[in-house]
């Protein structure tokens, strides 16, 4: 089954999904953007034959568009319009990032072809993973067993991101009312 | 080829996100749709052609496999950006309830 | 949305038939993480998934009732800890740090391949936890205007 006409065409159809949610103005519509470019990242691992990182994708997309909604939804804000000089400058990032992806084009042309990459360690993982550890799924095998210590520093990282979040949530804002409340008692 | 600069067109808008938007929600957003461009970008090196998932199978001959590093290098990326996500919105949170306002120029002039 | 109520009747009643289902495929897609795609960080992701189901269905102080909060925080650091510990024992025993010191069995059984069934137990339950317990301070957290 030809894989490269499937993969350009749900590229395309993420980066229209991705231009609509930066230019939108309800912030809703916005997240349900991000959450279909999500869906065809995890389509496009499936076609690239990667079903386990397309299970953990799904679930981890699924888990920060809660977040966001549950986060962001009911707060009202008032928005102003851009001035000028933004505007100016947003034309003028367009032009460097167009200009950076014309200058690309010779780079990716110095890269293997799409389809066959160089596996120099990879061809001993998938030689002799099964007789080495023990067990079949091979992305299981490298990531417990040949490179364990990387998985250490992936728990650690998330153990620290979740801790902050617990301690930046926590923390009680002091509103105007207890200073005020603060001042009155030191007289 | 083709692949390769439509995912690297990808990573320039969500870098676009990050220069130029205003509103705090959107540069959240847009370090989601970065995350996304670089994992896809890794998996896009290691298709081979005519090659199958790697998890072996009981009964079934060994067939040509693509490449199992970089999957399980992105498997571990993943996870970290949920994290940092979760940690961007809890800031969020924390910024609105002092300044009222999720502008990134209001809250540089407000101090206090 | 009332933060002590919860969902409506049918809500209620189909949750509390189906969060058992999904606990159990969470947990069987952590055991059979070294035969089959999933491992454990994917079914870490479903076990929290269905603790969140109850505490949407049912609201924040019926789940503090039926779950032990501070409990499942103390469960989540100490599987980091096992994880470590799991290290060292692979020092004293197999020669290197996280080395695979259990017996390899054979291919394709539920008990193989060494110390990956027991180091993708603990993940799972750490990143459960985790980010079970994200989305719950995250929920308890007042907001400035409306609710």
């Amino acid at each position: 089954m030809p894989v490269e006409p499937w993969l350009i065409f749900i590229l395309s159809v993420m980066i229209i999904a991705s231009i609509a949610a930066l230019e939108m103005e309800d912030i809703l519509s916005s997240i349900v953007a991000i959450g279909v470019v999500g869906l065809g990242v995890s389509l496009s691992f499936l076609f690239l034959q990667a079903p386990d990182l397309a299970i953990v994708q799904f679930l981890f997309e699924i888990f920060a568009v809660i977040i966001l909604v549950r986060a962001f939804l009911k707060k009202d804000y008032h928005k102003e319009k851009p001035s000028t000089i933004n505007k100016i400058l947003a034309g003028v990032t367009v032009i460097t990032l167009a200009a950076v992806f014309i200058f690309s084009i010779s780079v990716f042309e110095l890269l293997p072809p799409f389809g066959e990459p160089l596996m120099t360690t990879a061809q001993y993982y998938l030689d002799n993973g099964a007789k080495d550890t023990g067990a079949a799924n091979l992305v299981s095998s490298i990531i417990l067993d040949y490179r364990a210590y990387d998985t250490l520093g992936e728990v650690t990282v998330l153990f620290a991101a979740i801790l902050g979040t617990f301690t930046i949530l926590r923390i009680k804002s002091k509103s105007k009312k207890d200073k005020s409340e603060l001042g009155h008692a030191a007289k | 080829m083709i692949v390769y600069l439509l995912c690297f067109a990808l990573l320039l808008v969500g870098l676009y996100g990050v220069l130029t938007k205003r509103d705090l929600i959107k540069i959240i957003l847009s370090l989601g749709i970065l995350g996304y461009a670089v994992n896809l970008l890794l998996i896009l090196f290691a298709y081979r052609n005519d090659s199958i998932y790697p998890i072996l199978a009981k009964g079934k001959e060994v067939k040509q496999m693509v490449d199992p590093l970089p999957q399980a290098l992105v498997l571990t990326s993943i996870v970290i950006e949920l994290g940092t996500t979760a940690m961007l919105v809890a800031l969020a949170i924390k910024l609105f309830e002092k300044y009222e306002t999720f502008d990134i120029t209001q809250i540089r002039r407000l101090k206090g | 949305m009332q933060q002590n109520d919860g969902m409506t009747l049918i809500v209620k009643t189909v949750t509390r038939i189906s969060v058992w289902m999904i606990l159990l495929y969470g947990i069987y897609i952590i055991f059979h993480g070294h035969l089959s795609p999933g491992g454990g960080f994917a079914g870490g992701v479903i076990i929290a998934l269905a603790f969140l189901n109850v505490m949407l269905a049912y609201g924040r102080k019926f789940t503090s009732d039926w779950l032990n909060i501070s409990f499942l925080h103390d469960v989540e650091a100490a599987s980091a800890t096992l994880f470590l510990i799991i290290g060292i024992l692979g020092i004293s025993i197999g020669g290197s740090f996280l080395a695979n010191f259990l017996m390899k069995g054979e291919l394709f059984a539920l008990i193989s391949s060494g110390t990956i069934l027991p180091l993708n137990i603990v993940i799972g339950i750490k990143v459960g936890m985790s980010l079970f317990l994200v989305v719950w301070v995250l929920a308890g957290s007042k907001t400035v205007k409306g609710e």
